[in-house]
């Protein structure tokens, strides 16, 4: 796992794949979604091409993200489980976000929060999915069982909302607050400091690992 | 009259004031329909398809006189025929011409994103203008009175216009040239409305229909199209009209409040990462950790 350079692979090419394929997804659904959400935010759907082809794609967009999303839960279940130590790690969170991580305990390979954001888009994107089945073929769905129909823009809406709130948190901190996690979600890899810094038990795992192999 | 129609008064979609909201309206058009005198002949149904244009569909017979079980994208005006069987063991054979309501608070419009799509005329027609419609659908669960439908070819919406540029030109709508029996009239709301309540004054008086009366529900704000019933209580026996149509309220909170509340939280979610980059930084990887971490 750790290179030559001293670098550690933290996401496979495959893990990439998936997350940029739900990422880039998403974020055709959030332009697009958001044009029809809002008058004053229609323009986002000329950029994309005017509102009949936004609306033609937004659910095949929808398809492919919800696709991605439960890949991603094939392959990151396991990681994504709630430990002992992240429940640790949540109790004094308040120094994760003043930056104060000397005094947090270690956790492994992805934090509380971010396992948080992992479920909330696995469960967002079934209920989006689900929801977005009804709205895309709301003709199909009978007069007396109309109720569905309301329900469907409920749930779209309601469950859009939330994981845009998780989607503006994930991005600031990919990008903007944890350096070097954008560019690990690109090209895979982290600096050992960084590793250790942000994930230590998941690092001192994957050493092991690398040291027994040998 | 081709002025006042072409004054707009409600444009769904529509960021900012509509050109035509203080327009004063010098009256707004109804279609009265007199279910008592209607003898279900059809012959709206066929004017309808030729005014617009529309061939003749397929039918699905359904054990009634019926044309088919609801409107349709190219069949706009259909006479719904319903057998009652009252307490004494009579049947009536009910029949109600349906079509767009033109609603006053149109739901439909309530719920189209898509700027310009629907709009509501001074004269009270709401229409659907398939050049800007996305064929996103949301019509559908805006309408109480199943009305918008979809053309799968051209994905776009299509209802009953009110033969908008009919009326425009100063002519009565197609359906209502083609009654035969007079049970279709079309003039001012006002007059429509007074119409209609003498009409069901003197089914009252003179013919026993104790509740005969008139339908103009309040709940969307009064509709351009109304209605003249045996048993104005019982408006579920005409082919499903309902008691007490509104704009579904989830339509109504997703286009209300939820619009505003879920804006506010947007904008928040965004200006609280902002200002907690501002007051607390990106995170620092310890230097001493990474001189640590070439431990062999």
């Amino acid at each position: 796992m750790v290179t030559s350079d001293g670098r550690i692979l933290r996401y496979t090419l495959g893990e990439r794949v998936h997350h940029w394929m739900a990422g880039l997804s998403y974020l055709y659904c959030l332009v697009t979604g958001l044009a029809f959400w809002s008058p004053y935010l229609f323009w986002m759907a000329i950029i994309v091409g005017g509102g009949a082809t936004a609306r033609f794609w937004h659910p095949w967009f929808g398809l492919a993200f919800a696709v991605a999303v439960l890949w991603m839960y094939k392959i990151w279940r396991s990681d994504m489980l709630i430990t002992d130590a992240d429940r640790a790690w949540w109790k004094v969170s308040q120094n994760y976000i003043r930056n104060e991580d000397e005094n947090l305990p270690p956790i492994g390979r992805f934090n509380y929060g971010q396992k948080i954001f992992f479920w909330l888009m696995l469960y967002g994107a079934i209920l989006l999915l689900l929801s977005g089945f009804a709205l895309w073929f709301v003709e199909s769905i009978s007069w007396s069982l109309r109720w569905l129909r309301y329900l469907a823009v409920a749930v779209h809406v309601a469950v859009a909302l939330a994981t845009i709130g998780g989607f503006i948190i994930h991005v600031y901190m990919g990008t903007a607050m944890v350096r070097g996690g954008f560019t690990s979600i690109i090209r895979g890899e982290v600096s050992t400091a960084w590793a250790k810094t942000h994930h230590r038990l998941w690092y001192e795992q994957v050493t092991k690992k690398t040291s027994g192999q040998k | 009259m081709s002025q006042a129609s072409a004054q707009i008064r409600k444009i769904s979609g529509h960021p900012g004031p509509t050109p035509g909201a203080n327009v004063e309206p010098v009256y707004t058009v109804c279609k009265l329909i007199d279910t008592t005198t209607c003898i279900g002949c059809k012959a709206c149904e066929v004017a309808c398809l030729e005014w617009n244009g529309y061939p003749f569909r397929e039918t699905v017979f359904d054990n009634s006189y019926q044309t088919m079980p609801e409107t349709a994208w190219n069949y706009w005006n259909l006479i719904k025929f319903n057998e009652v069987e009252r307490a004494d063991g009579s049947v009536s054979l009910l029949m109600r011409k349906d079509q767009c309501m033109h609603c006053a608070e149109p739901g439909c419009l309530a719920a189209c994103p898509a700027d310009g799509a629907i709009v509501q005329y001074s004269n009270g027609i709401v229409d659907f203008q398939q050049d800007h419609c996305i064929g996103c659908g949301y019509c559908v669960s805006g309408c109480p009175f199943n009305i918008p439908k979809f053309n799968p070819e051209t994905k776009k919406m299509f209802k009953c216009t009110l033969c908008v540029d009919r009326v425009t030109e100063g002519l009565e709508p197609a359906c209502i040239k083609s009654c035969p029996t007079g049970c279709l009239h079309f003039g001012t709301k006002d007059d429509m409305k007074d119409l209609a309540e003498s009409r069901a004054q003197q089914l009252r008086e003179h013919y026993g229909f104790a509740n005969a009366g008139v339908y103009d529900p309040a709940g969307v704000g009064g509709t351009g199209v109304i209605y003249v019933l045996h048993d104005v209580t019982n408006p579920e026996e005409y082919g499903g009209l309902p008691r007490d149509p509104h704009i579904p309220w989830v339509v109504r909170l997703w286009k209300g409040p939820a619009k505003w509340i879920g804006n506010l939280a947007m904008l928040g979610g965004i200006i609280g990462v902002t200002l907690h980059y501002l007051r607390f930084g990106p995170k620092q990887v310890k230097a001493d950790v990474e001189q640590k971490g070439e431990q062999p």
